[in-house]
C-alpha cells in the first residue's frame, strides 16, 4: 500500500535560524520569519552549515522520528539526530533482511538496471535526433542501433533469474552505449574524442570528466542515502567491498546517463570547458588541472539548482534534491510502505 | 498527497471578555499548527481526515461554543479551480519543495 510521501524542510540561507514555534518551525533571519512550516507536513529537517536551530526544534524531531541533518556547504553529510525512537535501526534491519533477501534483492537489481537502461536510451535517441538534424544521418542510425540494444535489454530484464543474469543484461547496454557514445561529442572537437570507457585511470579528456562528475554525485547519493538513514555500503546490485559506498553506486546508476553524461555532453558541446582545462601525467591518466575542476564543480552546482520535473511531483524538483528523493523513495521501499522502488525516469 | 484534504477554517472568538482574548490567542496557535493563516481570522490547512479530527478536538476545547464560531469548508477540487486570489498572497505550497 503507498503512503504519503512527506516534505524536507532544507535551510540554506547564511545566518537562518529555526526554532520551534508550538506545532510549526520557525525560519528566521535576523528577526524577520521565512517561512513557518506545521510540523505535519514534514518528514525531515536538513540544515546547511551558516545556519542555526534552536535545541527545542532538534529534540521535537527526535522525540516525533523527525530526520534532522547537517549537511556542510558541499551538501555532503555531517550528522543527524538521533531520538529514542528514531527508528532507524528498524529501517536498517529492513534494509539488511531485504540485502539477505534473494528475491527482494534480485526485484531492486532489475529496477535499478531498468531505470538505467531506459534513461540511457532515452539520452542516445535525443543524441540521435540532434545527428539526424545536423544531417549525420549514418551516425543517427548508429545511435539509434545502441537505443534498440537498451529496449531489448528492458524485455529481458523480467526473465533475468539471478543477479549475474541482470548484470549480464547491464555489460551488455553499457557496451553498446559507450560504443556509440563518441557520436554524441558533437562540435567536431578531437580533443574530446571519446576512445571507450576507461577509468581508474582515464586515459582522454571526456572520461576524465565524466569520472570526475560520477565522483560528485555518488558523494552526493552517500549524503542521501546517510541522510535518510539507509547504510550507503550495502547495496544490491554493486558487490560489497569494504569503504565502497555500493548501495550509493546502485542509486547513482540511473543518474548517469541522463544527468551527468548529458552534463558532460552540454559542457563540451557548448565549448564551456577546454582542451586546458585537463593535464595529462605519466603513464597516460588524464585528469583535471586546478582550474578545470574549480569550473566543472561550479557548473555542475550551477545544474544543480535547475528546477526539472519529477513524474512523482506535482512541482518541480531542483536536480540537487534528487539523490534526496530517491533516497527517501528507496527507504520507504525497504521499509514496506512502497511496493517497488520508483526509480528516477525523466 | 491525495489523501490530504484542502479545508479552510475561518474563527470567530468574542474578545468581549479577558478570557476571550486569551481563546483568540489559542485559536489562532490551534489553527496555525496545522496550516496557515491567508487572512485575519482564515486559515488553509492541507491535511488527512485524521489531522483534521485532532484539529478540531483542540479547536472546540479552546472555544467557548456560545460565545464563539468555528466554520470549516471542505474544498472540493484542486486549489487553482477552487480559489481566486486578489492582492496579498501569501500562500505557501507546504507539499512544494521547501527550500529556504
Amino acid at each position: 500500500m503507498t503512503r504519503q510521501l512527506l516534505n524536507t524542510l532544507y535551510v540554506g540561507t547564511e545566518g537562518a535560524h529555526a526554532r520551534l514555534e508550538n506545532d510549526t518551525v520557525r525560519i528566521e533571519l535576523e528577526g524577520e520569519r521565512l517561512i513557518a512550516v506545521p510540523l505535519h507536513h514534514l518528514a525531515s529537517i536538513v540544515l546547511f552549515g551558516g545556519c542555526t536551530a534552536s535545541a527545542a526544534l532538534m529534540m521535537r524531531c527526535a522525540d516525533d522520528g523527525r530526520a534532522f541533518v547537517l549537511l556542510d556547504r558541499n551538501g555532503r553529510f555531517r550528522a543527524r539526530i538521533q531520538g529514542k525512537t528514531s527508528g532507524n535501526c528498524l529501517l536498517r534491519k529492513a534494509h539488511y533482511d531485504a540485502h539477505a533477501d534473494p528475491f527482494a534483492t534480485l526485484a531492486l537489481c532489475r529496477t535499478f538496471v531498468a531505470g538505467k537502461l531506459q534513461n540511457a536510451r532515452q539520452v542516445l535517441l535525443r543524441g540521435a535526433r540532434d545527428l539526424d538534424a545536423a544531417g549525420r544521418a549514418e551516425a543517427a542510425a548508429t545511435v539509434r542501433l545502441a537505443a534498440e540494444a537498451h529496449a531489448e535489454g528492458i524485455l529481458r530484464l523480467p526473465e533475468a533469474h539471478t543477479t549475474d543474469e541482470v548484470r549480464g543484461i547491464e555489460g551488455a547496454a553499457a557496451q553498446a552505449y559507450f560504443g556509440a557514445f563518441d557520436l554524441l561529442v558533437t562540435n567536431g572537437r578531437t580533443e574530446f574524442r571519446f576512445g571507450g570507457r576507461s577509468r581508474r585511470p582515464p586515459l582522454d579528456r571526456a572520461n576524465a570528466l565524466m569520472s570526475f562528475l560520477y565522483a560528485l554525485w555518488t558523494n552526493d547519493c552517500v549524503s542521501a542515502l546517510e541522510g535518510v538513514g539507509l547504510d550507503p555500503q550495502f547495496g544490491f546490485l554493486h558487490v560489497l567491498r569494504p569503504g565502497r559506498p555500493a548501495l550509493a553506486l546502485d542509486l547513482v546508476e540511473e543518474f548517469r546517463a541522463v544527468v551527468l553524461d548529458r552534463l558532460a555532453l552540454t559542457l563540451i558541446n557548448r565549448r564551456q570547458i577546454d582542451a586546458d582545462d585537463f593535464e595529462v601525467r605519466e603513464g597516460g591518466a588524464v585528469s583535471l588541472t586546478d582550474d578545470g575542476r574549480k569550473k566543472v564543480l561550479g557548473e555542475y552546482q550551477k545544474r544543480k539548482g535547475i528546477e526539472v520535473p519529477h513524474p512523482l511531483f506535482v512541482e518541480k524538483v531542483p536536480l540537487g534534491l534528487l539523490p534526496h528523493v530517491q533516497a527517501r523513495l528507496l527507504a520507504r521501499h525497504l521499509r514496506g510502505d512502497l511496493e517497488a522502488y520508483p526509480p528516477y525516469m525523466p | 498527497m491525495k489523501d490530504r484534504l484542502d479545508v479552510l477554517v475561518c474563527y470567530d472568538v468574542s474578545t468581549v471578555t479577558d478570557d476571550g482574548a486569551r481563546r483568540l490567542r489559542r485559536m489562532a496557535k490551534a489553527c496555525a499548527a496545522y496550516g496557515q493563516r491567508v487572512q485575519y481570522s482564515t486559515f488553509e490547512l492541507k491535511v488527512t481526515p485524521a489531522l483534521l479530527e485532532r484539529f478540531l478536538q483542540r479547536a472546540q476545547e479552546i472555544m467557548n461554543p456560545q460565545a464563539d464560531s468555528l466554520r470549516v469548508y471542505f474544498l472540493r477540487g484542486p486549489r487553482e479551480e477552487v480559489v481566486q486570489t486578489y492582492g496579498r498572497d501569501g500562500w505557501t505550497d507546504f507539499e512544494a519543495p521547501l527550500i529556504v
